[in-house]
């Protein structure tokens, strides 16, 4: 194998070009100004650091942040599993537009999902009346938070299920049915486990844009320090008031606890990937 | 389809159908008619009225020009990392497949930053910016850099598992009987990944026209000057012109829904393609 890759690498032309060019678009607008990022918040010394995220109000937005990005996150994998699963399995009129809308928060600017969502769920928006009838405001609350980023993780659960489900083949529900599994104990035994490594996956695509969402939150959430300021939104003020240090000890924080949980869920992943081989 | 045995019951089938119908109309459809209901609220004359205010279409040409630059750098960049990464083999392609996909897990707020903290006022390059009299930050260079970091890795994440699948027979064939790199690129390799090519394009114009944290951080909100459009549908909401905003960003809006039927419209042409294949 190492032979034929050995005289593979020269059978075709222009590695060094490509990987060069690679390399220079890579480090020049990604890994530089992230480098930028990991030092700039040292020197305010470790201390510092420590006591810049140690404040209250810091302390609120990162829980904000990541507590609405997980719950939303779990709430966004049934209701995308759901839809997969809709789109996937059944035939029924209006089917290719349900699928198209899917990727309507893809292609939706981020600022106007925020504007829309603000507008439908505001004290006299068109869901913001009946919601208001029964007592829950989601407007300008962290619920306003919750609901804006389900908005946006909400296709990466279904597109990444998606491929596995329509791919998932007939015979092993058959068997299972055969040997007289009711049909909710063939989707609960049979299908839910070869799907739980595309969940995790989606799981984390989705918490990954959610955890550092800005344009679809901000204007629902009232952004009131303390209840529901995200973690993004203080660094923008922490910016505008010219203290980089503070700004960057934030977002490295962020960055680093976002792929934190990214690589737990992969390692989780490759263990359920392992138990199933 | 399938056989009887695996087939969900017919209450059970109803039910997952009106579930997702009701959840696509509430959390997908719904926002996206507030926006045109919000816009055309007092009638069309007051948004088309805001939508070519001075301003608002000097928000546009920016966005667009943001865009056209910002587009051709990531898809010449994604172009050659994906041939670099399935044409060749060498150790570390993964870890540079990872990198590529990094700025997804960047927040768009800290894809801004990071470019202040290097040419910002107080950042690393700061003085010697100013020293030789070149702006960054707050001018049309900031808002591309950020831009291209938020969009970076749609292109290539849309040809790395296609070409991929494809392989390197067709190419090798085509250098053995002489052809050069470029002609391989264009007459083998381009027509067997156009489509993706294309989609991938498209979904990377679409959030490079849409972005909002990333250029909110770099761009000082000058009117007339670094503001783009999804910056100028904030300042109007901020100062109470709803129509304004709402009509704005309804323009945003229908870039989505051109781009979804786009996207629509080249799968269904990937898959005609490869029905013809077979």
């Amino acid at each position: 194998m190492s032979a034929s890759a050995a005289t593979r690498r020269h059978v075709l032309p222009g590695f060094g070009v490509s990987l060069g060019v690679t390399l220079a678009w890579l480090g020049l607008i990604v890994l530089v100004p992230l480098a930028a990022l990991a030092i700039r918040p040292w020197e305010l010394g470790v201390a510092g650091v420590i006591r810049t995220l140690a404040e209250p109000r810091v302390l609120a937005a990162l829980r904000l942040s990541f507590g609405a990005a997980l719950l939303a996150t779990a709430i966004a994998a049934p209701l995308g599993l759901l839809m997969a699963w809709v789109i996937t399995r059944y035939h029924f009129p209006g089917r290719r537009v349900l699928d198209a809308l899917v990727d309507l928060p893809f292609a939706l600017p981020t600022a106007v999902a925020g504007l829309a969502l603000t507008a439908l769920f505001a004290p006299n928006g068109w869901l913001g009346v009946p919601l208001a009838a029964i007592g829950v405001q989601v407007a300008y609350t962290p619920v306003g938070v919750v609901v804006a980023l389900v908005f946006v993780a909400l296709p990466f659960l279904v597109r990444t299920v998606e491929p596995v489900l329509r791919d998932l083949s007939p015979e092993a529900e058959e068997a299972a049915a055969t040997l007289g599994a009711t049909r909710p104990q063939t989707i609960r035994r049979v299908v839910l486990p070869t799907l739980w490594p595309a969940l995790l996956t989606g799981f984390g695509l989705g918490f990954a844009r959610a955890v550092g969402e800005y344009g679809s939150v901000i204007f629902i959430a009232g952004n009131v320090p303390m209840v529901s300021e995200i973690a993004p939104l203080l660094i923008v003020t922490k910016l505008e008031q010219f203290d980089y240090p503070a700004a960057s000890a934030i977002g490295l924080a962020m960055l680093l606890m976002a792929l934190l949980i990214l690589f737990g869920l992969n390692l989780w992943q490759r263990a359920l990937r392992r138990g199933r081989a | 389809m399938s056989g009887a045995a695996i087939a969900d019951p017919r209450s059970l089938r109803w039910l997952a159908i009106a579930t997702a119908v009701v959840l696509t109309v509430a959390i997908l459809l719904l926002p996206l008619a507030a926006v045109f209901a919000e816009a055309l609220r007092r009638g069309w004359e007051p948004a088309l009225e805001a939508i070519l205010d001075e301003d608002s279409l000097a928000a546009v040409r920016l966005t667009l020009l943001v865009a056209a630059i910002a587009v051709p750098v990531n898809t010449i960049g994604g172009i050659a990392g994906a041939w670099a990464i399935t044409k060749f083999d060498f150790p570390g392609r993964r870890l540079l497949i990872t990198l590529i996909e990094l700025p997804f897990s960047v927040s768009p707020v800290i894809s801004g930053l990071v470019y202040v903290l290097l040419f910002g006022a107080q950042g690393f390059l700061g003085p010697w910016l100013r020293e030789h009299d070149i702006q960054i930050i707050f001018a049309l260079p900031g808002l591309v850099l950020a831009t291209v970091f938020v969009t970076f890795p749609f292109v290539a994440r849309t040809l790395i598992p296609l070409m991929q699948e494809q392989g390197r027979d067709e190419e090798e064939a085509a250098a053995t009987l002489g052809a050069g790199g470029w002609d391989i690129f264009r007459r083998v390799t381009l027509p067997n990944v156009k489509w993706a090519l294309l989609s991938g394009v498209l979904l990377c114009n679409a959030r490079a026209m849409g972005e909002f944290g990333a250029v909110a951080v770099v761009s000082g909100h000058i009117r007339g000057q670094t503001n783009t459009m999804p910056l100028h549908v904030e300042i109007l909401y901020n100062e109470y012109m709803f129509v304004g905003a709402f009509a704005v960003a309804s323009l945003l809006a229908l870039l989505g829904l051109v781009t979804l039927g786009a996207k629509a419209l080249l799968e269904a042409l990937a898959r005609r393609r490869m029905g013809d294949a077979a």
